[in-house]
C-alpha cells in the first residue's frame, strides 16, 4: 500500500470548503489530546466553550462583539495581502483610528449624532489609512520592507494612545485613571436593546459585501490581483504599481481604522490603553484562513470570536487563558497544512514490489 | 559501442491528472553517443528528461544506470549518478552570482568553500569551451544567452556523465552553435552520453548519432543517424506534411507611411552600462523589420524603451510623428503599440491566473472589457473563447491557470491577445523560441497576416532563416547599435554573420 500525491488540475470547490472544515475538526481533536493529558474531559471543555459562547443571549452577544473588530481588521489586511503587501500593522492602524475618532468627540462634544458618527467614521478611517499609507510611502520611496515598518508602527500607535490618555486627554474627573472622558451619547453607536452587541455589525455586513464586489468584479480588484500574481506583468500591462501600493495600504489601514472607531464608539465609550487584545494580529490569521475571501473572513472571525469568548469560560474551569490561543494556533497549523489536500489528489495505490 | 548502455529507461509511464505525458517509453543512452530527442511541444520530451533527472518520479517503469536499477528520489540522486541537464527554462537563482549558482549544485566534500578557487576553475572551464562568463557577476545581470552558458558550465563543472541539453542552440549564434557542437562531440568522445533535445532538424541531422522521435507521449521511432532523412523525421514527428518556406513575392507589397522613427536612442541596461548606444531605425506600415543579432546586444532594451518600461538616456522615438519618448507603458499601450516579450510566463502572462484573466491583461480598463468600475466578465469570456478558437490554442479549460499549458500554446495565447488588440506597431522578441515546427509555422503565419493588415512589425530574432523568410528589411544589432541594414532579398548571410560578430569590413556599404 502506497500513498501518492498528484497535483490536481481543477480546484474543486467542494474540497475547498470541506477540507478546511475537516482541518478545524482535526485541530479540535489535536487539542483534545492536551486536555486529556491535563486531566480534563475534552467533551466537557468544548461544550463549556460552546455553551459559553453561544449558549446564552449574553454569550452570543459577546461573541458578536468580538467578531466585529476581527472581521473589519481581517477585511483590512486582506486588501493588502491580495497584492502580496504584508500589512502586519492592523493593530496600530486600529489604535490610530480609535484615537482620531476620540479626538472628534473631545473637540466637538456637542455635535448631533448624525454629524458626530459620520465625522468619527471619516476621521477614524483617515487616521488608520494614513498610518498604513505612511508605511507604503516608505516602501515606494526607499523600498523599506512593509513587514518591518508596519510592525514597528504598531508600537508607535499603541504607545501614542498611552501618551494621550496618560497626559493631555486624561479625564480631569476620572480619579486619575488613564482614561479619556466618556463619550457623549451622540458619539455612541446604538446597541441592540440592552445587549452589548452594537450597530457595528452593519459595518461588517456592508463592507464585506462591498469588498467581495471589489475583489471579484471591479477593475481595481483585477489590478491588485495582477500585481499580486506577477508584478512584472503588471508593469508590462501599464498598471501603476506605485500608486496601487499607496492606495491599497491606505484602504487596508482605513478599514482597520474603522474597526478602531467602531470599538471605542460601540463598546468602550472612551479611549483607554488596551482597547484591543490583539485583534489586529489575530486578523492576520483570520484573513489567511479565509483565503482572503470577504465572506469567509466574516465566518472565520465568528469562529475565532467563539474561541475567544469560550476561552473565558475555560478560566472558570481552572484552565489558563492561553488555551484559547493554543486552539487558534492549532487551527492555523491544520488548515494551512491541509492545503495539500486541495492542491493535490491523494491516491492509495496497492504497490507490488519485487524487492 | 559499450555493451551495457549507460542509461536505460524501461517502459516509463508518467501520468498527470488528465494526461499521460509519457506512455511506455524505452530509451537507451550509450556513452560516446549523441542521442537526439525530437518531438513537438507536449510530446513528452521534457517530462521524460525530468524523470531521468529526478525532478519527477515515474508512475511506472524503471531506470537503470550501468545495468543497475536505480530509484531517483530527488534531483540530487540523479546528479550523484552523473546525470546533468540544461533546462529550457533556466534553473538559476537570479540574486546569486554565477560562481555561487555553480557551487550550489555541487556535492562538495569540504564544509568550507574556496570562492577564489571556484572562480578560477569556472574561468578556466569557460575558456576551454569558449563560453566565457564573469563568475562574479550576478545572474540577473546576464542575458538569456549568457544564462545558458552558466547552465552548461554548471553541468560541465560537476563532471556529469550524462549531459542533457533542452533546446540548447535556441540562444546561440551560428558560430557559437558550431563551437557547441564541436564541444559536445568532444564530450561524447570523452565517454559522455549526450542527449540533445531539439526541434531543428538540420541540427539534429548534423549532430546526432541516434535519433528518437516522440509523438503524443509515445516513441514514434528510433533510428541510427544514417537510416533516416529530413522528411522521414518530419513525418514521424507530426504525422503530416509541412509546407516549408513562404512565397517571397506574396509578402512583398507596397509599404505605407513611416510608423516609427527611432533616432539615436540610448538607454542603460540592468547592469548600468549602455545597453542601447544611439540606435536609429524606422519602420513603415505593413513592413516587417528584422533585427538580427546575438542576444544581449540591446534587443531587450530596445523593446523595453519602446514599451515605456525602461527610461532612455538620450534620443527620441516618434510614432506617427508624435513624440512618445518617456511615455508610461499605459500611454504606449493606448497608442496600440504592442510588445511581445521573450519571457512569456515571466512578463507577458500571469501563470497562476486563468486564460480569461490573461486575455484582458492589457485592455481591462477599456470599454472592451469593462463598464465603469466593473470588469465585463462575459465580454472577457467571449473574447477568450474567440482567441482560443481563432488561434488554435489548445487548453483544458479557459478557467485553468495558464501555467499548465505548453510553450507553443502559451505563445499562441499571448500573440492572440496582442493581435486581437489590433496593434499599429508590434515589437516581437524571439517569437518561436522553444516552439515546435507546427507552432513555428502558425506563429509565422500570424505575423504575415498582421503585416497584411498594415501593422508595422519589428521582429527580433537570432535565426537568420526566420528573418530572411519573413522580413522586408534586416538590421543587425551589435552593442546597442544597428551596425548595418539591407533589404532581405539582398541579404548576404556571410555579411550579416560578420556584422553580428561586430566586424565591419566595408564602411561605404553601411549607408
Amino acid at each position: 500500500m502506497k500513498i501518492t500525491f498528484q497535483k490536481s488540475v481543477a480546484q474543486n470547490t467542494t474540497s475547498q470548503i470541506l477540507v478546511p472544515i475537516f482541518a478545524v475538526l482535526a485541530s479540535l481533536i489535536f487539542c483534545a489530546i492536551f486536555f486529556v493529558l491535563t486531566g480534563k474531559d475534552p467533551i466537557e471543555v468544548y461544550s463549556a466553550m460552546f455553551s459559553g459562547a453561544l449558549g446564552s443571549e449574553y454569550g452570543i452577544s459577546e461573541t458578536f462583539v468580538k467578531m466585529i473588530p476581527l472581521a473589519l481588521c481581517g477585511l483590512g489586511v486582506a486588501v493588502a495581502f491580495r497584492m502580496r503587501l504584508w500589512n502586519i500593522g492592523a493593530e496600530g492602524q486600529f489604535y490610530m483610528g480609535a484615537c482620531a475618532a476620540t479626538w472628534v468627540t473631545l473637540t466637538f462634544p456637542s455635535l448631533p449624532f448624525f454629524l458626530m458618527l459620520p465625522a468619527m467614521i471619516l476621521t477614524g478611517a483617515a487616521a488608520g489609512g494614513l498610518w498604513g499609507l505612511l508605511a507604503a510611502w516608505f516602501k515606494t520611496k526607499w523600498q523599506v520592507d512593509e513587514i518591518i515598518s508596519t510592525l514597528m508602527m504598531n508600537y508607535i500607535g499603541i504607545l501614542w494612545v498611552d501618551f494621550l490618555v496618560f497626559g493631555a486627554w486624561r479625564d480631569p474627573n476620572g480619579k486619575n485613571f488613564p482614561l479619556t472622558a466618556p463619550f457623549p451619547a451622540a458619539a455612541m453607536l446604538p446597541t441592540f436593546g440592552s445587549l452589548r452587541v452594537h450597530y457595528g455589525i452593519f459595518f461588517v455586513i456592508i463592507l464585506a459585501a462591498v469588498f467581495w464586489w471589489v475583489f471579484k468584479k471591479s477593475k481595481w480588484g483585477y489590478e491588485t490581483l495582477v500585481i499580486g500574481s506577477n508584478p512584472v506583468a503588471a508593469r508590462y500591462a501599464g498598471i501603476n504599481i506605485r500608486d496601487n501600493v499607496l492606495l491599497a495600504m491606505f484602504i487596508s489601514g482605513a478599514l482597520c481604522g474603522i474597526a478602531g472607531m467602531v470599538e471605542v464608539s460601540g463598546v468602550v465609550g472612551k479611549l483607554q490603553p488596551g482597547i484591543s487584545p490583539g485583534y489586529g494580529y489575530t486578523a492576520i490569521i483570520v484573513a489567511w484562513l479565509a483565503r482572503l475571501h470577504p465572506f469567509a473572513i466574516v465566518g472565520v472571525a465568528f469562529l475565532f470570536a467563539i474561541i475567544h469568548v469560550g476561552g473565558f469560560m475555560l478560566q472558570t474551569m481552572g484552565m489558563p487563558s492561553a488555551t484559547a490561543t493554543m486552539l487558534q494556533g492549532a487551527m492555523l497549523f491544520f488548515v494551512v497544512g491541509a492545503d495539500i489536500l486541495t492542491k493535490y489528489e491523494i491516491k492509495f495505490v496497492t504497490h507490488k514490489e519485487g524487492e | 559501442m559499450a555493451d551495457t548502455p549507460l542509461i536505460s529507461m524501461h517502459n516509463i509511464v508518467k501520468r498527470f491528472p488528465g494526461v499521460t505525458a509519457n506512455d511506455q517509453i524505452n530509451l537507451e543512452l550509450c556513452s560516446g553517443q549523441i542521442h537526439a530527442l525530437l518531438g513537438e511541444n507536449g510530446s513528452g520530451k521534457t517530462t521524460l528528461m525530468s524523470i531521468l533527472t529526478g525532478l519527477y518520479r515515474p508512475t511506472e517503469g524503471t531506470i537503470s544506470v550501468n545495468g543497475q536499477e536505480k530509484k531517483f528520489n530527488s534531483p540530487k540522486d540523479a546528479i550523484d549518478n552523473g546525470i546533468g541537464m540544461v533546462h529550457q527554462h533556466f534553473k538559476l537563482i537570479e540574486s546569486f552570482t554565477v560562481a555561487e549558482n555553480i557551487v550550489l549544485s555541487q556535492n562538495s566534500q569540504s564544509f568550507l568553500l574556496s570562492h577564489d578557487a571556484v572562480v578560477k576553475d569556472i574561468t578556466k572551464l569557460g575558456e576551454k569551451y569558449g563560453m566565457s562568463v564573469d563568475p562574479k557577476s550576478y545572474v540577473w545581470q546576464l542575458s538569456v544567452g549568457e544564462k545558458q552558458r552558466v547552465e552548461i558550465l554548471r553541468m560541465l563543472y560537476s563532471n556529469s556523465k550524462v549531459l542533457i541539453l533542452d533546446e540548447p542552440t535556441a540562444v546561440l549564434t551560428p558560430q557559437e552553435t558550431r563551437e557547441l557542437f564541436a564541444n559536445l562531440r568532444k564530450m561524447a568522445n570523452d565517454g559522455c552520453a549526450v542527449v540533445f533535445i531539439s526541434h531543428k532538424l538540420n541540427e539534429v541531422l548534423e549532430l546526432a548519432d541516434k535519433i528518437t522521435v516522440l509523438r503524443a507521449g509515445k516513441v514514434a521511432g528510433c533510428f541510427e543517424r544514417n537510416d533516416t532523412n529530413r522528411y522521414g523525421l518530419i513525418e514521424m514527428m507530426i504525422g503530416r506534411d509541412i509546407k516549408v518556406g513562404h512565397s517571397k513575392e506574396d509578402q512583398r507589397q507596397v509599404l505605407g507611411e513611416t510608423v516609427l522613427e527611432i533616432n539615436n536612442i540610448s538607454a542603460l541596461n540592468d547592469v548600468g552600462t549602455l545597453g542601447l548606444n544611439e540606435l536609429t531605425l524606422n519602420v513603415k506600415a505593413g513592413e516587417i523589420y528584422g533585427v538580427a543579432g546575438v542576444s544581449g546586444n540591446g534587443q531587450r532594451e530596445l523593446a523595453e524603451v519602446l514599451a515605456g518600461l525602461r527610461p532612455n538616456t538620450g534620443g527620441s522615438i516618434k510614432f506617427y510623428g508624435e513624440e512618445i519618448t518617456g511615455m508610461s507603458p499605459k500611454e504606449i499601450i493606448q497608442r496600440r503599440i504592442s510588445y511581445v516579450p521573450e519571457d512569456r510566463l515571466g512578463m507577458g502572462l500571469l501563470p497562476n491566473l486563468d486564460a480569461c484573466e490573461n486575455v484582458i491583461l492589457k485592455e481591462y480598463g477599456t470599454d472592451k472589457y469593462s463598464k465603469g468600475w466593473k470588469i465585463n466578465k462575459s465580454a472577457a469570456i467571449e473574447a477568450t473563447r474567440a482567441i482560443v478558437k481563432k488561434f488554435d490554442v489548445r487548453l483544458g479549460s479557459i478557467f485553468q491557470p495558464v501555467k499548465m499549458m505548453s510553450g507553443g500554446n502559451l505563445q499562441k495565447l499571448l500573440l492572440g491577445r496582442e493581435i486581437a488588440s489590433h496593434p499599429k506597431l508590434m515589437i516581437v522578441l524571439y517569437p518561436v523560441r522553444g516552439l515546435d515546427i507546427g507552432a513555428i509555422e502558425a506563429v509565422h503565419k500570424l505575423l504575415l497576416q498582421l503585416k497584411k493588415e498594415n501593422t508595422a512589425i519589428i521582429l527580433v530574432s537570432e535565426e537568420l532563416d526566420e528573418i530572411a523568410e519573413l522580413a522586408d528589411r534586416v538590421g543587425v544589432i551589435f552593442n546597442g547599435k544597428i551596425l548595418g541594414e539591407c533589404s532581405s532579398i539582398a541579404m548576404d548571410t556571410e555579411r550579416v554573420g560578420a556584422l553580428m560578430a561586430g566586424i565591419i569590413e566595408d564602411k561605404e556599404d553601411m549607408a
